[in-house]
């Protein structure tokens, strides 16, 4: 049990060392200096306070994004509807934030529960068909993606502007800024929202290891079959993984709605939050704690990214491969334990 | 109303071609037992091959240029989901996951390669695209020749001969028997002699193909550039098509019709009286509505390939 433990945790550290060796890999063919591209990396994600919260903020939503997968894994669903599901939370965010004014201790919950009330309902859908239909909920959440970027673009154009490209700024009774944060890291974005994020991690890890939903819910994913002649109900457990898994979904887009940008405005495409979701579920092997490592990490890649073009003249998305080829060789784990176990056999 | 049709019908096969070809790729391998979220990624590689084969060769090839894209798109393509194939067939990754990758991949080193030749974030204008044709004798036929036969792309016509031809490999060959074979029931066709593994790298990269092929044909006709939106979901709209067809070729063809349908309407549906109130967002959200209804049982009961997403461990019962 402790082995298969260490292998647990060792498959991550591999696959991260290894897609970071990759990306120097492939800084040296295209001609760039490794060291030079992976020095600016760091120190554009923790070089000064400035950028130390700019990477926090990443994180911010990376927590949620990941939790909303990881939440559906451990249900043996798959939700790739994350993207989408942030999207509707976003814009029912800003809604509740410009629309109302009312004081902040009911103004901001308000705002942060109507996201995840909307992102609850994209995610229900899919529970629902596959509860109900038995249709496959990978296909639906793709589908699903679409129209919730479709309909806000329409619901912003529409409703929150005067067919403009932007709403307006939400009142600062729902906003997630704070100047004492500001002031901490150098007038960063940096925002109240990486505590939320971390309780929902508390939350999440609670639900899942702590309660009796939490156990039906990790027997359904682990076996529905069982669960059912267990007594449990498995298409109620489909669903409730799903809204719940979706309301976080919301939850990190209210992050962005409400923290980050302050408004919501018209996407030529996706955020790519939620599909990184994807890949800080997997990294943290759909682990509360692991998850806020597998954020941070990714959060720190993709801020310090930025700073790479002008330290070092690598593009940023150098950063976008080596994230790609972590996911990659999470993934094909199979290869990575056949190396360990072959190891342990030699050591023995 | 045939002006109408005139302008709705050649754009609708426009919009399609893209998305047969990259969902009869979808066919090939999701038929072989491989679940292909790829094809986004796949089709990202295609469109950024293209263009730069396109941007570099245009003055040696000429007129030949695109097709000797499309050619070399088409190999590169394959070539990439290998990677794809390696992982879900070989190291028995999760065939969703593998696929996710690829897209990430794709968009990530596509990007990072324009950004280093290009010194932007986006190519610039492809300068020789297909020519619009008349097709001989067909073009002649009175009302429905005008439509459907004059003033198209080569590629289009190509798209649909195509979904003819994947239709008999499929169902009229011992090749596309034992394809569908592995897909249904690995285990049988091991038995029966069948190298199960070889079989799904042969799908998988021939979904590549094609896909690769899509995605050039979409950057050279409709964005004529590459950035990092140039393939923004047609994708993921072809698996859509693909299973909206059933896992069939001619089905996957006709669904894939019907989305450059729907594609071409909320792009030209302002200039038509009666689609002028319609809000666009409609139709925009219209291909993947219709998917997921099509996938609850409304438009018949749609049942994917028994073995599919489930890695063959020889032995293993």
């Amino acid at each position: 049990m402790s082995e298969n433990r260490l292998t647990n945790i060792l498959v991550p550290v591999f696959a991260v060392i290894l897609g970071i060796i990759a990306g120097a890999i492939v800084m040296i063919v295209s001609g760039y200096d490794p060291i030079a591209g992976y020095s600016a990396l760091l120190y554009g994600a923790f070089g000064d306070r400035y950028y130390i919260g700019e990477t926090i903020r990443q994180v911010t939503p990376y927590i949620l994004a990941g939790l909303a997968v990881a939440f559906a894994f451990r249900t043996g669903l798959f939700n790739i509807g994350v993207e989408g599901q942030l999207i509707v939370g976003w814009l029912a965010a800003v809604w509740v934030g410009v629309a109302f004014e009312l004081p902040k201790v009911i103004h901001l919950p308000l705002a942060i529960f109507a996201a995840a009330a909307a992102g609850a309902l994209w995610g229900f859908i899919p529970g629902f068909l596959k509860a109900r239909f038995r249709v496959h909920e990978v296909i639906v959440t793709i589908m699903m993606n679409y129209i919730a970027l479709y309909v806000s673009n329409a619901v912003i154009r529409s409703v929150l502007s005067d067919q403009g490209f932007k709403s307006e700024k939400i009142h600062p009774s729902a906003s997630l800024r704070s100047e004492f944060l500001q002031s901490l890291t150098d007038y960063s974005t940096l925002h109240y929202g990486i505590i939320i994020s971390l309780i929902a991690a508390v939350v999440m890890w609670f639900l899942l290891e702590k309660t009796t939903t939490g156990y039906e819910l990790r027997a359904v994913g682990f076996n529905q079959h069982a669960s059912h002649y267990a007594g449990m109900n498995v298409n109620r457990n489909i669903i409730l993984a799903m809204v719940i898994s979706g309301a976080f979904a919301g939850i990190a887009g209210a992050m962005e709605g409400l923290g980050t940008f302050e408004n919501v405005s018209v996407k030529a495409g996706f955020t790519g939050v939620g599909f990184d979701g994807i890949a800080v579920a997997l990294l943290g092997g759909n682990n509360a704690f692991g998850i806020i490592l597998a954020a941070v990490l990714f959060g720190a890649l993709k801020v310090g990214a930025l700073e790479m073009p002008s330290a070092a003249d690598v593009p940023t998305e150098l950063v976008d491969i080596v994230i790609a080829l972590i996911i990659f060789f999470v993934a094909s784990s199979y290869l990575i334990r056949l190396v360990l176990t072959r190891f342990k056999k030699e050591g023995k | 109303m045939l002006n109408i049709l005139e302008i709705i019908i050649p754009s609708a096969i426009f919009f399609a071609a893209p998305l047969i070809f990259t969902a009869l790729g979808g066919v090939f391998s999701e038929r072989s037992g491989v679940v292909n979220i790829g094809l986004e990624g796949l089709m990202v590689i295609g469109a950024f091959t293209g263009v730069v084969f396109n941007l570099t060769f245009a003055d040696q090839f000429g007129q030949f240029t695109p097709w000797l894209a499309m050619l070399v798109a088409m190999v590169v393509a394959s070539i990439f989901s290998l990677m794809h194939a390696v992982a879900a067939i070989s190291l028995r990754a999760d065939q969703v996951v593998s696929g996710v990758a690829i897209n990430f991949l794709a968009l990530g080193l596509s990007l990072f390669l324009v950004k280093m030749w290009y010194g932007k974030g986006q190519t610039d204008q492809v300068q020789v695209g297909f020519d619009k044709i008349d097709i001989p004798i067909l073009s002649k036929i009175p009302v429905i020749g005008p439509i459907l036969f004059s003033n198209g792309y080569l590629p289009s016509y190509l798209a649909i001969v195509l979904a003819f031809v994947v239709w008999y490999i499929i169902y009229k060959t011992p090749f596309g028997l034992r394809l569908r074979a592995v897909g249904e029931h690995p285990m049988a066709a091991d038995t029966m002699g069948i190298n199960v593994a070889k079989m799904r790298y042969i799908a998988v990269m021939l979904s590549g193909a094609l896909a690769g092929i899509g995605g050039s044909i979409y950057a050279t006709i409709i964005s004529r550039d590459f950035s990092h939106a140039t393939i923004s979901g047609q994708g993921f709209m072809a698996l859509a098509a693909m299973i909206f067809g059933k896992w069939h070729p001619l089905g996957a063809m006709g669904a894939a019709l019907f989305f450059g349908f729907a594609q071409s309407l909320s792009i030209v549906g302002q200039a038509i009286p009666f689609l002028k109130n319609v809000p666009t967002v409609y139709l925009l959200i219209l291909p993947y509505a219709l998917t997921i209804l099509a996938l609850t049982g409304f438009i018949g009961r749609a049942d994917a390939p028994k073995a599919l997403g489930t890695p063959y461990v020889k032995g293993k019962r």
